[in-house]
């Protein structure tokens, strides 16, 4: 982070004063932190607000009843860690989490089943192929609330925020469909 | 369509809160709970998007982001992306809060409702930070050989950010 930060800051200066442009990239040396505060007091109130009330879907059994609902979707996708009930309970758990967007609770699960995945498999140091899988399915956003998005069109002055939810979840869906696949389609070449 | 997705914000909220009442939760203070949660995420990372954001500003004064958007432009036009979201998808999969500052910039400069705009939300919503998931989930089960999991989950935010662009096309026009 360190070397792509100070990477930038000597690119903007070359490139500004090579371009004729060093007194406006001096100027905007002194906006970016400006802004960064607006973003986060236009934004903060809304992210804290859903923060609040994904806590409190979560509270009140949302959370672990979506988890069952997905058991029997995800113990087909991971036949294996689905004889590990431990394994198997904080899967669910870490897909549900994501899904509402509880990013804070959904790691620590999403961990748990990696480590129970890592002990279920007989090649200490590989991943299995379920725990591609995991991994894949997280680095994918399932999201079904992008709030941070919505809150950064609603600070900026949007008509609707949310108006963008239809094109989120499309994207999402087709991300998460061609990620599934590709590791479908990885492990059936890696077994030849 | 648009009056449903304005209204179902307010249905979500107060179903939330009827749906915990009615199973005995303490809704009130779940709230104050999680909003102090979500406060402490933004405290976390106001230090980092000063940082990020005085480098986004400074860059696209320079005239460099232009130029790296210019120079991707006939790439991403072919796959019917908007070349100003070019820095958004090269920060995204690398940092979460770099991704923020960069999409936070175009929204306020191209406009929430322009077709940029649009696409920069879509972009950052439809997506996650990937090298930070690998680096976290492989670091805790101690994995070294990580197999297909990185071209798997590179290929799928491609087609996230595909599929982002073509959506707001399809369902906004422009």
């Amino acid at each position: 982070m360190s070397k792509m930060w100070t990477a930038a800051l000597v690119i903007a200066v070359i490139f500004g004063a090579a371009t004729g442009r060093g007194r406006e990239t001096g100027l905007a040396a002194f906006e970016g932190a400006g802004a960064a505060v607006k973003v986060i007091l236009e934004t903060g109130g809304l992210i804290c607000l859903w923060s609040g009330v994904m806590e409190l879907l979560r509270r009140s059994g949302v959370t672990a009843g979506l988890s069952r609902l997905l058991k029997p979707v995800l113990g087909r996708l991971f036949p294996r860690a689905s004889r590990d009930g431990a394994t198997m309970d904080a899967l669910c758990s870490n897909v549900s989490a994501n899904l509402l967007g509880l990013g804070n609770a959904a790691t620590p699960m999403g961990i748990k089943a990696a480590l129970g995945m890592a002990r279920l498999t007989d090649t200490p140091g590989t991943a299995s192929r379920e725990l591609c899988l995991l991994v894949v399915l997280n680095t994918a956003s399932i999201q079904l609330l992008p709030t941070t998005a919505a809150a950064l069109r609603a600070g900026a002055g949007a008509a609707s925020p949310f108006d963008i939810l239809p094109a989120v979840w499309l994207s999402s869906a087709a991300s998460v469909t061609v990620g599934l696949t590709a590791c479908a389609l990885f492990s059936r070449l890696a077994r030849r | 369509m648009s009056a449903a997705a304005d209204m179902a914000a307010a249905v979500i909220i107060a179903a939330a809160a009827l749906w915990g009442a009615l199973r005995g939760t303490d809704v009130f203070g779940a709230m104050l709970d999680g909003i102090r949660e979500g406060f402490s995420t933004l405290l976390r990372i106001l230090p980092s998007l000063i940082a990020l954001l005085t480098a986004v500003y400074m860059l696209r004064a320079s005239g460099a982001l232009e130029a790296l958007t210019g120079l991707l432009a006939p790439v991403l036009e072919l796959l019917g992306i908007p070349p100003e979201t070019a820095p958004l998808m090269l920060l995204r999969p690398v940092s979460g809060s770099g991704a923020l500052a960069v999409a936070s910039e175009l929204i306020s400069s191209c406009g929430p409702d322009s077709t940029v705009g649009r696409t920069a939300a879509v972009m950052l919503g439809s997506t996650e930070t990937t090298f930070y998931v690998i680096a976290v989930y492989f670091g805790a089960a101690k994995i070294k050989n990580t197999r297909w999991a990185v071209p798997a989950a590179l290929l799928a935010d491609l087609t996230g950010f595909v599929a982002s662009a073509l959506c707001v096309r399809l369902f906004f026009g422009g």
